[in-house]
């Protein structure tokens, strides 16, 4: 066990806090501190204001969600709105369970087929040069300069053309092609050493060898990143046009409709919102530091 | 024999020497074929579709027919809620494209001084507006129209208003409302960017700064810290741009599709408008062609100027 020794310095350090003289950072006004320090706290409050308030409200019985002035924190907590919740999905005709299921499975093949696929193609493209290459990473770095839904007429023609209409794939396939993922990845593992290629090719080992064995275990950071961004779209898809039967809608539509209801589903609707805020944000809150270091190297020319 | 054999190589054509490469990077093109099918099927085939459908009237139900010009003519002559819409979306990138960026920026570059512990905090409170789902209709309530809407009670309470504004429903104030809410929703992938950017500046540039005569943070900014991190701004403008450009969701979600007067329509609104509901592929199409070539354009523009800075 390690002890708390106290030395000179540490009692210097502490008292430093209090010191107004004490060493500063270089270029640093007290003054400029402080003015930043209030702005940090005005805006931080402006971004976590609704996020609180819709995960208060969750936990809020209906009398103190009509409450105001509206307070941030529930006096009573109560899980009455999950409960509601859960009952009105048990008289729904479709079981609960299958909207979920098939969030799950959208979800899941999608950020698994990406974070393959996109590493996949990533690998060759920031470690080899061969023909076609810089057409190619071109293209991508196109592709992120306009929105996907400049393609959503011609991608819907092209999925009914291929048979996909009212399938999942629908919606996963054009996910795992996501450039965003192919572009953070491929500048990821560019700062990979070309040495370990080397080495291991020397020792006679193929591609496909050095892509799984070396390379993936490497980019583990940049796996959460695609995972996050991926997640976050798919997480919250609710099929669009492409599919339309009950039984194949994700949950984001069946919470959709719930949502779309009078006043007194108010707690519902609140539960609805948390529900679908803190799955992606607690995804985030345990890997923010593997995914900040991606973007490092998210950089462009 | 060896001396034979080099004479033949150093006499290949360009194309033999291409087939020999392709050849030899077979394992390469294996390990690129799902993604890149997948891409040129989802992303650039569509483009080249868009291209062509926007030329002909289609319906899904008959075969395409070629009708020139017409649905541009008609866009920028004859239908007045594009013209709405055009100038919507543009209103929209102007203000919230800049100010979005400068906020990942700026938030960014406060949020680096702090400790790590802090930091970390702080990244995850501006982050998380924009992966929260739908939290953001939050704002339906911030902005009700009724005295129960937290922003009209609140400005009843301290006497700047004496009647509700009904923020989702009067033209007036409709932009605004959008704006607000794309801005809470902006600091994204560019702000986590940037973030990333100010935490691998090499810190000894700062110390050779300070004895070189840098006198405070602003100089320090603009001589240091912005010229070290060109790539993330670079990195963060295209993404700013190509999400001010297409704002629809929020537009849809708050103020309603369609929006009362057309306040809140923007090109990609329009676009679905004419894609999923009225079925006129072709129309759509060349709205989505307009769309491409803008968020393209602007994109080139913003990349050639952010090549100067700190230069």
């Amino acid at each position: 066990m390690k002890k708390f020794k106290i030395s000179k310095t540490s009692i210097k350090k502490f008292f430093s806090y209090f010191n107004p003289k004490r060493t500063r950072k270089l270029n640093r006004s007290m003054g400029g501190d402080l003015a930043l320090f209030v702005l940090l706290l005005l805006f931080g409050t402006f971004s976590a204001y609704p996020l609180i308030m819709t995960a208060s409200n969750a936990f809020k019985p209906l009398d103190e969600l009509f409450l105001f002035p509206p307070k941030l924190l529930p006096r009573n907590i109560t899980f009455d709105n999950f409960r509601d919740l859960s009952e009105l999905i048990g008289n729904s005709w479709i079981p609960f369970s299958r909207y979920f299921f098939n969030t799950i499975l959208i979800t899941s093949l999608g950020t698994l087929g990406h974070v393959i696929i996109a590493s996949m193609a990533a690998f060759p493209l920031a470690k080899y040069r061969f023909p076609g290459r810089s057409i190619f990473f071109t293209l991508v770095v196109y592709s992120l300069m306009f929105a996907p839904q400049v393609t959503a007429t011609p991608n819907y023609i092209i999925i009914s053309k291929i048979g996909l209409i009212d399938n999942p794939s629908a919606i996963i396939l054009p996910a795992i092609a996501s450039s965003l993922g192919l572009y953070l990845m491929k500048q990821f593992m560019q700062q990979i050493p070309d040495d370990l290629i080397e080495s291991a090719k020397i020792d006679g080992a193929s591609e496909y060898r050095i892509f799984f064995t070396i390379i993936m275990p490497l980019v583990k950071p940049a796996w959460l990143t695609l995972i996050i961004l991926l997640f976050q779209r798919l997480w919250i898809t609710d099929g669009g046009a492409f599919i339309f039967s009950e039984e194949l809608k994700p949950l984001s539509y069946a919470l959709r409709q719930i949502a779309q209801g009078t006043i007194e589903r108010a707690g519902t609707i609140a539960a609805v919102s948390f529900i679908m805020m803190i799955v992606p944000v607690t995804f985030f809150i345990v890997s923010q530091s593997r995914i900040v270091e991606t973007f490092s190297h998210s950089g462009m020319k | 024999m060896a001396a034979a054999k080099t004479v033949v190589n150093y006499q290949s054509t360009w194309f033999q020497r291409l087939i020999r490469d392709i050849k030899k990077s077979k394992h390469y093109y294996i390990l690129m074929a799902p993604f890149a099918i997948l891409f040129f099927t989802f992303t650039i085939i569509p483009v080249i579709m868009s291209l062509g459908i926007s030329f002909t009237y289609f319906n899904l139900l008959e075969p395409p027919q070629f009708i020139g010009l017409d649905n541009y003519t008609k866009m920028f002559l004859e239908d007045d809620v594009f013209i709405i819409a055009l100038k919507n979306t543009l209103i929209l990138a102007v203000v919230t494209g800049p100010v979005s960026y400068l906020l990942a920026f700026v938030f960014a570059w406060l949020i680096n001084e702090l400790g790590p512990k802090l930091r970390s905090f702080m990244t995850l409170i501006f982050y998380a507006p924009s992966i929260s789902g739908n939290a953001f209709l939050m704002w339906l309530i911030i902005f009700s129209g009724d005295i129960h809407g937290y922003a009209n009670a609140f400005l009843i309470n301290f006497g700047f208003i004496s009647d509700p504004i009904l923020w989702l429903k009067d033209p007036q104030y409709m932009m605004l409302v959008i704006i607000i809410v794309q801005l809470w929703l902006s600091l994204g992938v560019s702000f986590l960017a940037f973030i990333a950017g100010l935490q691998s500046v090499d810190k000894t540039l700062y110390e050779a700064g300070a004895i070189d005569g840098i006198r405070n943070r602003w100089q320090e900014l603009w001589f240091i810290t912005l010229p070290s991190m060109k790539p993330q701004l670079m990195f963060g403008a295209v993404m700013q741009i190509t999400t001010s450009l297409a704002i629809a969701q929020v537009s849809m979600q708050l103020v309603g599709f369609p929006s009362v007067q057309y306040a809140g329509h923007t090109i990609v609104t329009h676009l679905i408008d004419y894609g999923t509901v009225r079925f006129d592929l072709g129309y759509a199409s060349a709205i989505a062609t307009i769309l491409f070539l803008i968020m393209i354009t602007t994109n080139l523009v913003v990349r050639k100027i952010l090549r100067r800075v700190g230069e």
